[in-house]
């Protein structure tokens, strides 16, 4: 479902060139629960955000669904983000100016859905993370995990075929980590969607299918 | 999609205070300045009363001499206006007046203070004066100096009391009494060459300076009226050549300067015969309008900047999720728009007490000030582009924002 093709990403300021990524060549199956691992700074977020079509490598080739997407226009690749990807942050990244609903309704503004379509959809992916109780809470009155399910929920409302998470674990203690895990493992379990998900967690990653070392912007396993 | 545009824009607003009510202060008092300004202009400039006839008429209101080391300027004088302005062929008619005086009267062992001028007959026909009972004084009681008196409506308030008619009874003014004939709707003193409380034959002045003043200068203002107003420009350039054949009083003096000028020209006359005062007037206030204007709106583009910065990881979050650029520049943009029209509400609502105020305060002699149509509508029009231009370029700069770097900067 995913093909990635000795991808390189060469980051240059002023005074250096960082080579992120270092030709690295991957293949996710559909339904497939993938963890990145490695040291700070070796690309993992590079990585994930490349997969995401949130930034573009300086070499190689990224194939989703079969469909290249170096050629997509800005347009183009809004749509196809807002179709097949959702997105979960270490950070959360939740709008502090909306509700608990509005934050999970984003995705569907995107895209054509009445109001009520909307609605529904959002309390429906709020129901799936436990959160049906706090639809009108702001962000700011919420625990971290609660936080990072509202994103989840967020994540999930528009079905989208992968989700790529970024440390969703990382700003929580275990017991809310595990939480989260449990979430995305159901996820992937019950409807199949792929998952990529960057930690520094051995514990985290031993629960998924398949994971993948990278040691300064080269896969080693 | 544009209900979620507005609820994410009052949701902003709400939570920035400090944002919102400096933006909505710039925009406020921005137009607040602008349309208590327009609507001085408008007042002053666009209302007629009572010189209806303002296509067909020319304003005389200076008479300079002008010699190598000094200079003398005034309002011409009776015997200026009579003699050669009346030997022009042009005018039909030639309303003289003089400049008003101040002085004091009595009723009742109160003291009050009243505005006179001296008018000859012709001027009741040049001007358009609404006549609230009575009439003007006609030539035959001008030249028999009939002590007779055409009042204004406040003056009448003032003096006599809350009474239906007054015509036919005494006026004092200057320890003389004039028996009242008509009463005349208010003029604002801003029409300086029309206003006054009191309005008396010239041959009841005092001084006699109709009479004994042989020079160019006094202190009389006149209006020529033509027969129609293609005439304006033969009347002009008679009036002109009249000036230019004049030969100077004194030997001091080398030249004789008059115009003959439309209202507007003649109302914003600056005395300086180089540079017209048209010209200063008209490139002043453009100038103090595009100042006013620009200001809160480079203003309002540098705290919006740093607002939208401020709101880069919903940028970046919104772009993840689907958002193209072009949706959220059209998203910022209709937010700018609804602040700026709120601010634009906020200075209207300010500007109709302002108006009030100034009204109510009577700071200039019966001036009413209103809000006009074309005025709000200006406002409203001035109001849009302030959120084009204060959201358009900071709105196409985040929308070139990077995802990731959008996300990354908190
Ligand atoms: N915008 C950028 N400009 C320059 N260098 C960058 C930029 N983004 C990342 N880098 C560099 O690229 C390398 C990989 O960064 P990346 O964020 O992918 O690491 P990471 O594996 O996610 O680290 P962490 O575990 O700390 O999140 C780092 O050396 C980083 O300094
Ligand atoms: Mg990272």
């Amino acid at each position: 479902m995913i093909r990635l093709q000795n991808i390189e990403k060469v980051y240059r300021t002023d005074t250096v060139e960082t080579l992120a990524l270092n030709k690295v060549s991957l293949e996710i199956a559909k339904g497939e629960f993938l963890s990145v691992m490695g040291p700070s700074g070796c690309g993992k977020s590079t990585l994930l955000n490349i997969i995401g079509l949130l930034d573009e490598p300086s070499k190689g080739e990224i194939r989703i669904d079969d469909q290249k997407t170096a050629n997509l226009s800005d347009k183009q690749l809004a749509q196809f983000r807002n179709k097949k990807l959702g997105f979960i942050f270490q950070s959360y990244h939740l709008i502090s100016d909306l509700q608990v609903l509005d934050n999970v309704e984003l995705p569907l503004l995107y895209r054509s859905a009445t109001a009520r379509e909307r609605k529904q959809l959002a309390t429906e992916a709020l129901a799936k993370v436990g959160l049906s109780n706090r639809v009108k809470h702001f962000p700011s009155q919420l625990s971290g995990g609660q936080k990072q399910r509202v994103a989840i929920a967020r994540a999930i409302v528009g079905r989208p075929e992968i989700i790529l998470a970024d440390e969703p674990t990382g700003n929580l203690d275990s017991a809310m980590g595990n939480e989260i895990m449990d979430i995305l493992i159901q996820l992937n379990r019950d409807e199949g969607t792929t998952i990529i998900m960057v930690t520094h967690d051995e514990n985290m990653a031993h629960k998924t299918h398949r994971l993948v070392r990278l040691f300064d912007g080269s896969q080693v396993q | 999609m544009l209900k979620n545009y507005l609820k994410i824009a009052l949701a902003v607003l709400r939570r920035r205070k400090f944002f919102t009510f400096i933006s909505l202060f710039g925009i406020s008092f921005t137009l607040t300045i602008l349309l208590v300004l327009t609507a001085f202009i408008d007042k002053v400039v666009g209302d007629n009363y009572p010189d209806k006839k303002r296509d067909r008429s020319l304003y005389v209101s200076r008479l300079s001499q002008e010699g190598k080391n000094t200079m003398s300027s005034s309002p011409p004088s009776f015997y200026f206006l009579t003699h050669y302005a009346g030997s022009l062929k042009t005018p039909v008619k030639i309303a003289i007046s003089s400049g008003f005086n101040g002085t004091n009267t009595y009723v009742n062992n109160k003291k009050i203070a009243v505005n006179y001028k001296y008018t000859n007959a012709e001027y009741w026909d040049v001007l358009e004066y609404d006549f609230l009972e009575g009439k003007a004084f006609n030539k035959q009681q001008v030249d028999n100096g009939d002590k007779v008196a055409v009042i204004s409506q406040d003056m009448k308030k003032e003096y006599f009391g809350d009474v239906p008619f007054v015509a036919g009874q005494y006026i004092e003014a200057d320890n003389v009494k004039y028996r009242v004939i008509g009463v005349v709707k208010n003029v604002p003193i801003t029409s300086y060459m029309l206003y006054s409380d009191i309005y008396l034959p010239y041959t009841v002045a005092k001084d006699g300076g109709y009479k004994t003043n042989k020079g160019y200068q006094g202190g009389y203002y006149g209006i020529l009226l033509a027969n129609s107003a293609s005439d304006l420009d033969k009347m002009h350039n008679e009036y002109e050549q009249m000036v230019q054949r004049l030969p100077a009083e004194q030997k001091q003096f080398t030249k004789v300067n008059s115009h003959a000028d439309t209202y507007i020209k003649s109302y914003v006359d600056t005395g300086n015969e180089r540079q017209s005062g048209t010209f200063i007037v008209i490139t002043a206030i453009s100038i103090f309008a595009f100042i006013l204007m620009i200001l809160p709106t480079l203003n309002l583009v540098n705290i919006n900047i740093t607002r939208i910065m401020e709101r880069s990881s919903e940028i970046g979050v919104r772009k993840a999720f689907g958002a193209s650029s072009r949706t959220l520049v059209y998203q910022f943009i209709v937010e700018n728009i609804i602040l700026t029209l709120l601010g634009g509400l906020i200075g209207i609502i300010l500007s109709i007490i302002v108006l009030k105020v100034i009204n109510s305060a009577n700071l200039i002699a019966n001036l009413e000030l209103s809000i006009n149509f074309t005025v709000l509508f200006i406002g409203l029009l001035v109001c849009l582009v302030f959120g084009l231009l204060s959201g358009v370029y900071p709105a196409w700069r985040m929308s070139k924002l990077n995802v990731v770097t959008a996300l990354k900067a908190q």
